[in-house]
């Protein structure tokens, strides 16, 4: 379950290189992930119309070559609205994780490190937490604090805490028993210092698995958010509410719902597949069984 | 053989249902956009009361119908003084209120008082100045002398604002209303629906529904699949957006586009800064094009206006042309106001997507000259709260479906906070004045004097989208004053 400091084999970068080109939903994964982070990116020195001008005029226009994905109920163009959207999504979901990944893994690698009350009362707590729907203890943070992209982040970071604790608590125990962690307990260092020497080191294969997992799912989440008006707020586009504005006007002009639809199917597979090829190419076991 | 006996069966089932179908239909959902406050009509200035309780809960002396005429209500006939000052009503005999108590001129006396007096807590308080005294003189005879004469006071009885209330129960009506009118209120859930049945005891045509349902659905997300799924059989002010094209074209539905009193603004705080300097209305004025807020308001109807004055009046002015769409215009104003960089401000939107989605036209435009709006969406109880007893905003859009309603420029404290002498003198005087044409040209003076002064961003008057099932009848298709009349509406047989 962990990149071992033992592993045998001369170069492993170049081992790495070679298993992962050769992991197909790795590289489909790598490339959808890069291909929306790239538009995002992108979206902050060119998008094919300026959003914040609205030419009322051009209104639910189909697909054309001005507009390749057609404009919307007020006359933006889809493609720049999905190009910043992106930016939204991504932006929203990381901090997320990062927010999640922050307070969580502390959290359980000082429950796995300390064990016994400390150990008990932090994953109860944890559980507490996620025992609540992830969306609905959003929609109730937002509730209280008011949308907002920010408050948005806050929520979905917030669900994302116990999930990285209770990884990074699982991960650790697994590793605390190992020969090496023994070994420097017996030369008298602190459970602190190995568990930033030795035991995260080991984890960090885990959570970085979980954390695209848990990219993938703050962005359903925000698009939720959006969708039911507590996330980003208007004029900044989002995905989520892109398709709650296209609900009314299916039948007149199914484009409004069929490309941010397909921005989240996408943009989500991509993260997925990228987060199963990262699984496989870092866990050994299952490498072995190739 | 056994197929056939079940197509027999089949058939003579079918022949049973139909049989129980010629009976027209006695019960109707009809969706509206916004929940009331509460339900009763004298004391709140929400339209969304009168929507439901206009003419169907609650009745007045005089009554305002379908095509803005003033017909007697409760009142069957009136003697008015050549003074013009004495208005003598012989009320309707053998009327009572829902709660089996009679009503007599001590009811009407206790009303109009209560109305008028200095604590009132009545949202349309003018409606009422022109009283002097109000006499009983027997009980089915009521002697209202005005001060001076007034040309539209008949027409100003027949308001939701000036209903009649019987003594025992005013004070509940909020909850628990208790009227004169052919239904009787069963039931709120609050958040979700009203409900009113039949009076059994009604004094005049009795309902042609035994039941009636206020369904409160916000948005078209939730509008469309109600109206088409048969839940909700009309809606009088539909949010339909750009699926009305569809609904236009199913046999199934009646679609009319009808008027409203209703002037849309972009309402300006006008008591606070920057936008107590008349350059910068006046520069939000030439930033705003209505031509395109229109194309974006939702609907894609309504008549763009210059000020706050229904197009459908005879005293209306096109002033659309005082300060015209010019961006370069705008931005010279907000340099000469001292924001060369323009400034950024809130645009807080209630529901209706007039607000929400013009909302965000109008913020586009804006920007364009500089004026960076932070878009506040605010429920319906909020923008009540926040924007229209607290002044609690800098620029909000809403639509002023009152009548008639041009002299709200003239009271002091209302939510924008204009305060024009000039302009309370010409409505001072057009208080007196019983002269028609004297007071139309007073009416125009006036609508001048607001769209000068750019108190408001005046945007379009807004339509009446009335959608309802192919079958109903009766159901107005104009909205001359705040109602959803009930009282002629039946089922086709």
């Amino acid at each position: 379950m962990s990149l071992d400091p033992a592993l045998p084999g001369a170069a492993p970068e170049r081992r790495f290189l070679r298993l992962a080109l050769a992991n197909r939903s790795f590289l489909i994964g790598c490339a959808i992930t890069l291909m929306i982070a790239g538009m995002a990116l992108l979206s902050f020195f060119w998008t094919p119309y300026d959003i914040t001008n609205l030419t009322v005029a051009d209104r639910l226009k189909g697909l054309s070559s001005s507009h390749l994905l057609g404009t919307d109920h007020l006359g933006r163009d889809i493609l720049s609205m999905i190009m910043i959207g992106a930016r939204n999504s991504i932006a929203v979901a990381i901090v997320a994780v990062v927010i999640g990944m922050g307070i969580g893994v502390p959290l359980g690698a000082w429950a796995a490190a300390r064990g016994g009350l400390v150990d008990e009362v932090l994953m109860r707590f944890n559980d507490l937490v996620f025992a609540f729907p992830a969306l609905l203890s959003a929609i109730m943070i937002t509730a209280i604090f008011g949308p907002g992209a920010l408050n948005a982040i806050i929520a979905i970071g917030i669900f994302n805490v116990p999930v990285f604790a209770r990884v990074a608590r699982a991960g650790a125990l697994s590793i605390w028993p190992r020969e090496f962690t023994l070994a420097a307990r017996a030369a008298g260092k602190s459970k602190a210092l190995i568990t930033i020497e030795h035991i995260l080191p080991n984890i960090t294969a885990l959570l970085l698995v979980q954390g695209t997992i848990q990219f993938a799912l703050g962005i359903l989440a925000e698009a939720g958010l959006s969708y039911l008006g507590l996330g980003a707020q208007p004029p900044m586009p989002s995905w989520g509410r892109m398709l709650f504005e296209a609900q009314t006007r299916m039948i007149v002009a199914p484009h409004l719902a069929i490309f941010p639809g397909l921005a989240i199917v996408v943009t989500v597979l991509g993260l997925n597949l990228l987060g199963d090829g990262l699984r496989d190419l870092l866990d050994p076991r299952l490498r072995r069984q190739r | 053989m056994k197929t056939i006996k079940s197509i027999i069966g089949g058939a003579a089932l079918l022949l049973a249902t139909g049989t129980a179908v010629f009976a027209a239909r006695t019960d109707l959902v009809v969706g509206v956009v916004l929940e009331p406050p509460h339900l009763d009509p004298t004391a709140s200035a929400a339209a969304a009361i009168d929507e439901i309780v206009y003419a169907n809960v609650f009745q007045g002396l005089t009554r305002v119908g379908r095509n803005g005429e003033v017909v007697p209500s409760l009142a069957e006939s009136w003697d008015v003084s050549d003074d013009g000052k004495v208005y003598t009503f012989k009320l309707h005999k053998g009327v009572t209120f829902h709660d089996g108590s009679a009503f007599d001129a001590e009811d009407v006396k206790f009303s109009l008082d209560r109305a008028r007096a200095e604590d009132s807590t009545n949202a349309q308080k003018q409606l009422f100045t022109a009283i002097d005294t109000v006499e009983v003189v027997d009980p089915a005879t009521v002697k209202v002398t005005l001060k001076a004469p007034q040309g539209s006071f008949l027409y100003n009885m027949g308001w939701g604002d000036a209903v009649m209330v019987a003594p025992e129960t005013a004070d509940a009506n909020k909850e628990n209303p208790i009227g004169t009118g052919p239904f009787k209120f069963d039931s709120w859930a609050k958040g979700s629906a009203v409900k009113l049945t039949k009076n059994p005891d009604y004094w005049g045509n009795a309902a042609g529904l035994d039941k009636a349902e206020f369904r409160i659905i916000p948005d078209a997300a939730a509008a469309i699949p109600a109206l088409l799924s048969g839940d909700v059989q009309a809606f009088p002010q539909m949010p339909a957006g750009d699926a009305l094209a569809q609904i236009e074209s199913d046999p199934r539905f009646t679609v009319k586009i009808g008027a409203t009193e209703g002037e849309t603004l972009l309402s300006i705080n006008n008591g606070k800064e920057p936008f107590n300097d008349i350059k910068v209305r006046q520069a939000i004025a030439h930033a705003l094009n209505r031509d395109e807020i229109v194309a974006g308001n939702g609907s894609g109807y309504g008549t763009p206006i210059g000020t706050h004055f229904s197009p459908a009046n005879e005293a209306y002015v096109d002033l659309t042309g005082t300060y015209p769409y010019d961006p370069a215009k705008a931005k010279a104003l907000l340099s000469e106001a001292g924001y060369p960089d323009g400034f950024t401000a809130t645009l807080k939107l209630p529901p209706p997507p007039y607000a929400r989605q013009g909302g965000e036209v109008v913020a586009s435009q804006l920007r364009q000259v500089g004026i960076n709006l932070e878009i506040i969406p605010v429920e319906w109880a909020q923008w009540l709260e926040q924007v229209f007893k607290n002044k609690d905003f800098d620029l909000t859009i809403i639509s002023h479906t009152e009548p008639n309603d041009i002299n709200i420029y003239a009271r002091d404290d209302y939510y924008f906070d204009y305060n024009n002498p000039a302009f309370k003198e010409v409505m001072n005087t057009l208080e007196a004045t019983a002269d028609p044409a004297k007071r139309i040209e007073l009416y125009k003076t006036a609508q001048k004097i607001i769209a000068e002064d750019a108190v408001n961003g005046f945007l379009f008057q807004l339509p009446k989208i009335g959608v309802w099932d192919a079958q109903l009848q009766g159901l107005w298709e104009n909205s001359p004053i705040q109602a959803n009349d009930l009282t002629e509406v039946r089922w086709a047989d």
